[in-house]
């Protein structure tokens, strides 16, 4: 008997808010709407760290980044770190990964790392790569020798110069602004929407999945790069939302005292960024300082951003209708989910960085069983994270989680959450780079979210931030030296030291940028 | 970070006395043999030219070539680099092993942090290599 398929979409940097089905208004997302009613969605599902390379190797390896070692961007996860890919491939899956990896550093002059290396062929020599039997590599543009770059410089070279240019010329993430605001990281980028590498994801794995013969058991994680910055989407689809009539956020305080009010009662790494005074979050141009954002860009980059979405899901579609095509409709599990958050002009900030708020936090997470187990749809709010995914492929394929994995098998429902003790998620920062160290440890809790500060370069070890999610959405309100919150904090606490994932010893180096 | 200039260091404990290690690191053409992702050095003169492993040239100058305190320096003069200085120290701490250490200072900032991770890996290779594990 054929075991169920398995479609693992994850996106870049996508906030909870960006999809219809759990709230948003921007972005027209009916693809994922449509999985969410007759499947299963997650209202706190979170990341276990907020940036790309360790958050992606959480989903691959089932482990939180201290036992996986990958604790910031550039520390390459290790080529034998235990994999779900592998587990499922070697139970006779058929296996393929498109779109962006980010387990290793992209930046590599001396290719040093061998998923820069991968892109002369879409056979792994040795038959898989981290469990993939099939890659097909992108990223946010045509750069470096990933397999997206390498067609659209044999196929289109034309329009591989209307992408932003990601690093500047001192090599570093570029600042400069674009659009009709000149906001940074906005660009505007004629290439065609076909050419686009949202279009080239669907594309690629449509032409995998059509390689496949009816009856494979096969497992694709469908890995699109946006809508992660740059905001350079397709000219051509920005027309879609006119940024003039975005709303602010509301987690966008429009008045700037209110604003740095706010900041100022949190850890101070948060104003120091904001006034670029402090940069400890290396995926953010250093140049660009927060304090001079200003409200038309916030809408342009919201704007911008829900037009990426859109795109996904309308790519998203086009791989689900064939799905059916193929006559696999009703044997196919998806899972549709992010590797972190965005700020996205929440409390005067863009990008990412070590702020353990919702805004980074609170990702998307939608999971429809396949048809033929007769799911039953349901919402789950209790919290559950990214490194319940590679426990739940587990599942799905009728194999045991094995025994590195950290998390669980994802709950159907709130009852099954209760009875199998999904109580609390973690989520990690550590940062270390040209003498500015930053280090949290968050425990998200029965509506609480509480971040302890290691000591650091700005922080004594005494700092924290604590939010009642449900008084406080926006978590403006940090209520650490709250007397009356003390009793929650100290609960929190011991919870976070007492559930402290394992570390790797010898701790891993930090071997590039990004 | 918000400063243009970087500086970090990566350095390798290895079970040999220094007059070993130099033998390698002290020798500006052996850099292939101990640093992966180097595939070629040619030395003329006081100037090395690098080839790495995406097929990138890397001139360079080398500053200090130093068989007594073994400390070798070299300078990248190569069109990434607004400036750059990197230092090898061979520390022999009398117990039959020595301290390998790199030292690495380069504007853009960004430049000298893609050194040290090629320079770790690097050393933990050369250790290998010297130990007898690979």
């Amino acid at each position: 008997m054929a075991r169920r398929k398995i479609l693992l979409i994850t996106t870049d940097q996508q906030r909870y808010d960006t999809l219809g089905c759990n709230g948003g208004t921007l972005a027209r997302t009916p693809v994922v709407d449509r999985l969410a009613a007759a499947g299963i969605r997650y209202e706190r599902c979170s990341p276990q760290s907020v940036v790309c390379m360790p958050s992606r190797s959480t989903i691959l390896t089932g482990q939180h980044p201290s036992t996986h070692g990958v604790w910031m961007n550039g520390v390459p996860l290790p080529l034998n770190a235990p994999s779900v890919a592998e587990l499922l491939r070697i139970s006779g899956y058929r296996t393929a990964l498109v779109g962006k990896p980010h387990f290793q550093p992209f930046f590599d002059p001396f290719q040093r790392f061998l998923e820069n290396s991968l892109g002369d062929s879409t056979v792994p020599s040795g038959g898989s790569h981290r469990g993939f039997e099939h890659l097909e590599f992108a990223t946010h543009g045509p750069v470096g020798p990933l397999h997206y770059s390498r067609w659209l410089m044999a196929m289109h070279p034309e329009a591989v110069g209307g992408f932003y240019r990601v690093l500047d010329d001192a090599l570093q993430v570029n600042a400069d602004g674009g659009g009709a605001t000149a906001a940074p990281q906005v660009h505007v980028n004629p290439i065609q929407r076909e050419w686009y590498h949202t279009d080239w994801v669907a594309d690629r794995t449509i032409a995998w999945l059509d390689s496949l013969a009816a009856d494979d058991d096969w497992f694709c994680w469908m890995s699109f790069p946006d809508p992660h910055h740059p905001w350079d989407p397709p000219e051509s689809e920005v027309g879609r939302i006119n940024w003039r009539d975005v709303p602010l956020p509301a987690g966008y305080p429009q008045n700037r005292q209110q604003r740095e009010r706010i900041l100022d009662a949190k850890p101070r790494h948060w104003r120091m960024w904001y006034d670029g005074t402090l940069v400890s979050n290396y995926e953010a141009p250093a140049r660009w300082v927060p304090a001079t954002l200003t409200d038309d860009q916030v809408r342009e980059v919201n704007a911008r951003n829900a037009v990426e979405c859109e795109l996904i899901d309308e790519a998203l579609g086009r791989v689900l209708a064939r799905i059916n095509e193929r006559g696999w409709g009703s044997d196919v599990d998806v899972i549709f989910t992010t590797d972190h958050g965005e700020l996205q002009g929440d409390f005067g900030l863009l990008f990412k960085g070590p702020y353990h708020v919702d805004s980074l936090m609170r990702l998307p997470l939608i999971w429809q069983p396949a048809a033929s187990a007769q799911p039953t749809s349901a919402v789950v709010t209790r919290p559950v994270g990214l490194v319940d995914i590679a426990p739940t492929l587990c599942a799905i394929a009728g194999l045991p989680a094995a025994d590195w994995m950290q998390g669980a098998s994802l709950p159907v429902s709130d009852t099954d959450a209760d009875a199998r003790g999904f109580e609390r998620v973690l989520t990690e920062w550590d940062s270390e780079l040209f003498g500015v160290g930053v280090h949290l440890r968050t425990i998200t809790r029965a509506g609480w979210v509480l971040t302890r500060y290691l000591p650091g370069t700005v922080h004594d070890g005494t700092e924290g931030e604590l939010y009642d999610t449900v008084a406080d959405p926006l978590q403006q309100h940090n209520r650490w030296d709250d007397p009356a919150c003390a009793g929650i904090r100290d609960d929190l606490l011991a919870d976070l030291l007492d559930n402290a994932p394992p570390p790797r010893q010898p701790r891993l180096q930090l071997e590039a940028p990004v | 970070m918000t400063a243009a200039r970087g500086s970090v260091r990566r350095e390798a404990r290895i079970r040999r006395p220094a007059a070993d290690i130099w033998r390698w690191v002290g020798d500006p053409e052996r850099l292939p043999e101990w640093w992966p992702g180097i595939t070629a050095a040619k030395v003329d003169g006081d100037e090395r030219t690098i080839t790495l492993g995406s097929g990138l040239p890397m001139p360079e100058k080398l500053l200090t070539i130093d068989d007594i305190q073994h400390r070798f320096q070299y300078r990248i003069t190569g069109p990434l680099f607004r400036e750059h200085t990197s230092t090898i120290d061979v520390h022999d701490l009398g117990d039959d092993t020595s301290l390998v250490v790199y030292s690495i200072d380069a504007d853009p900032a960004t430049m000298a942090l893609v050194i040290a991770g090629a320079a770790g890996n690097a050393l933990e290779h050369l250790r290998a290599m010297l130990e007898g594990e690979s």
